[in-house]
C-alpha cells in the first residue's frame, strides 16, 4: 500500500475549517441594497426629464432632499441605538421619491422638514425598513401638502428653451393640468390639452410626475427585472382609464378626458413606483391587482368628485392601510389544501 | 409528448453539473469499510454477526428491526474487526459494523434470480425487502414500505424520478446512460409487484441524452418517459407527480393517495440488479463534486467509504475546503466530519470553496413576495417566518406550516436573506412534538 505516499501528494480538506449550517448552501445574488439601486436607476429617467423641464432647481431639490433623508435616518439610527441602516439604501430612494412629489419652487427648509417626516415618522418610529405600513415618501407628501397647501401647489410652467433653463428659478406660477380640468368645469371646453405636452412631461406639476415617457421607461425596467408586478400598473392605470371614460362619456363638459386623466397629475409616478413599494403593498400577485384596482377607484372618486384635484398620494396611503387585510383575504392555499376557517376570518 | 411539463413556483440555481460527463468509475477495494447499521429512516438494523466473523461480499451484517427498516450486506469479504458506531451526515453516532477487507472480494451465493415481469409479485416483494433497498435519491425511506400500500389505496401509476434536479449532482444521470437496463427491470419489478399498467419516466430537460437513451430502451416495455422542465425541485415527489399526471397529492397526504408510487431511479436500478442479479444493495452511484475537487467525478461506492477515501480518490483538493456536503447545495447536509460513510442515500458529496460560501446576516422582511411565487406548496414564508420569530407555532400551523417541503426555495431567492426554510423546519419540529404529546395524553384521559 502506497497510502502513505499518495497522503503526501494529495492535498486533503482541513476540517478544523469547515462550517456548518443549514440548507440551503447556494443563494441567489439578489439583496435588498441590489433592488433599491435598480429602482433608484429605473427613477434616472424622470429625474433628469424633471431637470429638463424645471432646471437645475430641480436637481439642487432632489440632492437636498436625498441628503436630508440620509441624514435624518443616521440620525434616528443613532438615537433609537441601532446599527446604521443606511446602506441598504432605501432612505436613498425615500429622499428621491419625495423630492419626485414636490412642487420645483418649494423653500429648502420645506426639503429638510419633508424628509423628516418621511423617514422619522413614516419609518422608523415603526423599526426601520420593512416595518412601516405606509409609503414613507408619501407619508412626507401628503404631510406637507395637508400642512403647507400654498406652498406645496405652488406650480411653475416648464421651460421653454435653453434660454430659460440657464436663466433663474420661473417665478410666474401656472396651475396643473389636473386643476385646471378640476376647478374649472365651465370653462373646459376652453382648454386645449396637448397629449403630446403630458407625454412627455412638458407642463407644470411636481419635480418628478410630469414626464409620462420617463416614468414608463423606468417601470418597463423594473418590469424586465422582475423587481415590479406588471399587473400593479397595469390594472392601476387601467381602472383610472376606465372609470373617467364612463364619466366622460356621460358627461364631456363636466369631466376630462379618460387620456388626459391617465397622463397628468402623479398617476405613472404613482403606478409605476409608488403602488409597486414592497413593503406597503400585499405580498402575493392576486392581493396586488386587489391593491391597484382599489387605488385607481379611490384616485377617479377624488379626482372627478373630491375637492382636491389630485388623488394618488391619498389613494396609495389608503390602500397602504389595508394591505394587511388584502394580505389575509387573499392569502393563497398550499398545494393540497384547502382554505381552513381560520384563513377565511382572516384571523 | 415532449412538450416540458411542470410544477408552479420553484427556482433556477445554477446546474454546475461538472461531472455530468464522467463515467461511472469503481474504486479499488479499501482496507476496511465502516457500514452503518441505520442507513434507512425507521429503527436501526440489528447486527446478526459477531466481532471476529468471516463475512463474504453480499452476505447479511445486520437484519431489521420491524416493518419500518431494512437489512445491511456486506461490501466486501473479510473480517468484522469492530461493532461500533459511527458519524452520520446529521452529526449522531450511529451503530456501525468495521469490516476489515482481505483484499479477494469473494462474493456470497447470490439469491436466486428473479424474472421481473413473471415472478409472482410477492417474491418480488420480499426479495425488494431481502436486499435491504431503501429510497436511494436522499429519504432512504424502505422501499418495501412503499411498495406495501394498503389495500385501501389502489394504485394504477408507478413513476420513475429521473429528474436530478438538485445542482451540482451526475449520478443518476450517468446511472440511466450506463445501466439503463437495469433500471427498466427495477421498473418492471416494481409494476408486478404494485400490478400496475401505466409506468412513467420524468427527466429534466437539461438531459436530453439521458432522455433519448430512456426513450429507446423503455419503448419496447410500454414505459413513458417525459422531459420536464429545468426547475427546483422538479424532482420533489408532489411536485413531480403533479406535473406528469396533474394530480394533486392532498395536505398531508402521500403519493398512494392520488394512485401513485414515486421511485428513484437508483432505487430501481438496484431493485432491477437484486432482481435480476441476486444482488443485495451495498453500493451506490455517488456524485464528488464542487469546485476545489481536484477531479470531479461519478463514483460506483461501496456503503461504509469513509468521504475522505471518496475525496482522495477524486484526486483530493485544490482549495480552501469551506464546507462539504452530503447530497446536493439545495438541501443536502454540511457535515463537520471527513469520516462519515457513504450510505445507501449519499447521492453527492459536494465541496464548497470560500468564494461559495457567503455569510449572511438576516434583515426584516420587505415583503417582496419572492418567496411566495418561488414556494412550489404555494405556501406564504415570509408570513409563517414572522410567525414562527413570534413563536406563534400555533398559528404556523393554521397557515399550513406542515406542507412544507423544506426545499429551500424561499430561502434561495431571499434578498433580505432571511433564514425562511430554516424557520419552517423548527416549525414543523414543534409542531410534530406538540402532536405527539397530544396524541400520549389522549388514551389516559
Amino acid at each position: 500500500m502506497n497510502t502513505d505516499l499518495e497522503n503526501n501528494e494529495i492535498k486533503m480538506p482541513d476540517v478544523s475549517r469547515l462550517i456548518i449550517s443549514g440548507a440551503p448552501h447556494y443563494h441567489s445574488p439578489d439583496e435588498i441594497r441590489g433592488i433599491m439601486f435598480m429602482v433608484i436607476l429605473a427613477l434616472l429617467p424622470a429625474c433628469l426629464a424633471g431637470i429638463w423641464h424645471f432646471g437645475i432647481r430641480a436637481l439642487w431639490i432632489m440632492l437636498l432632499t436625498v441628503a436630508s433623508a440620509v441624514s435624518w435616518e443616521v440620525l434616528a439610527n443613532k438615537v433609537m441605538k441601532q446599527r446604521l441602516s443606511v446602506g441598504d439604501g432605501t432612505a436613498i430612494l425615500t429622499g428621491l421619491l419625495l423630492a419626485m412629489n414636490l412642487p420645483p419652487t418649494v423653500p429648502e427648509w420645506v426639503c429638510v422638514l419633508g424628509a423628516f417626516i418621511a423617514i422619522v415618522l413614516g419609518k422608523m418610529v415603526y423599526g426601520g425598513m420593512g416595518y412601516n405600513p405606509f409609503n414613507p415618501a408619501l407619508v412626507g407628501r401628503v404631510a406637507l401638502l395637508l400642512g403647507l397647501p400654498s406652498i406645496m401647489t405652488r406650480f411653475v410652467p416648464p421651460m421653454h428653451s435653453m434660454w430659460d433653463w440657464c436663466s433663474a428659478a420661473n417665478t410666474v406660477t401656472q396651475a396643473t393640468p389636473l386643476v385646471l380640468t378640476h376647478a374649472t368645469p365651465h370653462t373646459r371646453a376652453e382648454i386645449v390639452v396637448d397629449y403630446m405636452d403630458l407625454f412627455i412631461g412638458h407642463c407644470s406639476g411636481c419635480i418628478g410626475e410630469t414626464c409620462f415617457i420617463a416614468l414608463l421607461v423606468g417601470g418597463i425596467f423594473l418590469i424586465c427585472l422582475n423587481l415590479i408586478r406588471w399587473q400593479v400598473p397595469v390594472c392601476y392605470i387601467g381602472t383610472v382609464f376606465i372609470i373617467t371614460a364612463i364619466a366622460h362619456r356621460v358627461s364631456p363638459s363636466d369631466y376630462a378626458t379618460p387620456l388626459s386623466h391617465v397622463l397628468s397629475g402623479g398617476l405613472a409616478l404613482g403606478a409605476f413606483f409608488m403602488a409597486t413599494d414592497m413593503v406597503t403593498t400585499p405580498l402575493s400577485r392576486a392581493g396586488s391587482v386587489v391593491f391597484a384596482v382599489g387605488c385607481g377607484i379611490i384616485t377617479s372618486v377624488i379626482r372627478l368628485w373630491g375637492s382636491y384635484p389630485e388623488g394618488v398620494s391619498f389613494s396609495i396611503l389608503i390602500m397602504n392601510a389595508l394591505t394587511p387585510l388584502i394580505d389575509k383575504a387573499t392569502a393563497g392555499h398550499p398545494f393540497g389544501t384547502v382554505r381552513t376557517a381560520a384563513q377565511e376570518v382572516g384571523k | 409528448m415532449f412538450n416540458q411539463l411542470h410544477f408552479y413556483g420553484g427556482v433556477h440555481p445554477a446546474e454546475g453539473k461538472v461531472a455530468h460527463a464522467s463515467p461511472i468509475a469503481t474504486p479499488p477495494i479499501l482496507e476496511s469499510y465502516t457500514v452503518p447499521c441505520a442507513q434507512h429512516i425507521g429503527a436501526p438494523a440489528q447486527p446478526v454477526v459477531q466481532k471476529g466473523d468471516k463475512v463474504l461480499k453480499g452476505q447479511l451484517l445486520a437484519k431489521p428491526n420491524g416493518f419500518v427498516s431494512a437489512p445491511v450486506h456486506s461490501p466486501t469479504s473479510g473480517e468484522v474487526v469492530e461493532l461500533t458506531t459511527c458519524l452520520g451526515p446529521m452529526g449522531n453516532q450511529i451503530p456501525a459494523i468495521i469490516i476489515k477487507s482481505d483484499g479477494e472480494d469473494k462474493v456470497a451465493e447470490p439469491m436466486p434470480l428473479l424474472d421481473p415481469a413473471n415472478s409472482a409479485p410477492d417474491e418480488l416483494k420480499q426479495r425488494v425487502g431481502d436486499a435491504g433497498i431503501v429510497g436511494m435519491g436522499g429519504a432512504s425511506f424502505p422501499t418495501l414500505v412503499k411498495l406495501s400500500p394498503p389495500p385501501n389505496k389502489p394504485i394504477d401509476t408507478l413513476i420513475l424520478n429521473g429528474v436530478e434536479c438538485e445542482p451540482c449532482l451526475t449520478a443518476d444521470h450517468r446511472l440511466m446512460l450506463e445501466n439503463p437496463d437495469a433500471i427498466l427491470a427495477g421498473a418492471r419489478a416494481c409494476a408486478t409487484i404494485l400490478g400496475v399498467k401505466k409506468v412513467m419516466l420524468g427527466i429534466e430537460a437539461n438531459k436530453p441524452d439521458a432522455v433519448a437513451l430512456m426513450t429507446e430502451r423503455a419503448a419496447k416495455f410500454d414505459i413513458e418517459v417525459h422531459q420536464l422542465k429545468v426547475r427546483y425541485p422538479q424532482g420533489a415527489e408532489k411536485q413531480l407527480i403533479y406535473a406528469l399526471t396533474g394530480r394533486v397529492v392532498p395536505s398531508g397526504g402521500l403519493p398512494m393517495d392520488v394512485k401513485c408510487v414515486v421511485q428513484n431511479v437508483g432505487t430501481a436500478a438496484a431493485i432491477g440488479e437484486a432482481v435480476t442479479l441476486g444482488k443485495p444493495l451495498y453500493e451506490r452511484v455517488t456524485t464528488v463534486t464542487g469546485t476545489p475537487v481536484v477531479n470531479p467525478g461519478n463514483w460506483r461506492f461501496r456503503v461504509g467509504t469513509f468521504y475522505r477515501e471518496a475525496i482522495r480518490l477524486s484526486g483530493g483538493v485544490k482549495d480552501d475546503v469551506r464546507k462539504i456536503i452530503s447530497g446536493g447545495p439545495m438541501m443536502g447536509l454540511s457535515v463537520c466530519s471527513l469520516d462519515i460513510p457513504v450510505m445507501k442515500n449519499t447521492s453527492g458529496i459536494l465541496l464548497l470553496s470560500e468564494s461559495e460560501i457567503v455569510q449572511y446576516e438576516p434583515h426584516p422582511c420587505i415583503r417582496c413576495g419572492r418567496c411566495n411565487d418561488n414556494c412550489p406548496m404555494g405556501m406564504m414564508p415570509g408570513i409563517l417566518s414572522e410567525q414562527i420569530e413570534n413563536m406563534r407555532y400555533d398559528l404556523a400551523e393554521e397557515w399550513h406550516v406542515m406542507d412544507c417541503i423544506e426545499c429551500g426555495c424561499c430561502s434561495f431567492g431571499c434578498p433580505a436573506h432571511r433564514p425562511l426554510v430554516q424557520h419552517m423546519k423548527r416549525a414543523k419540529a414543534v409542531v410534530v412534538a406538540k402532536r405527539k404529546a397530544a396524541a400520549a395524553k389522549k388514551p389516559k384521559a
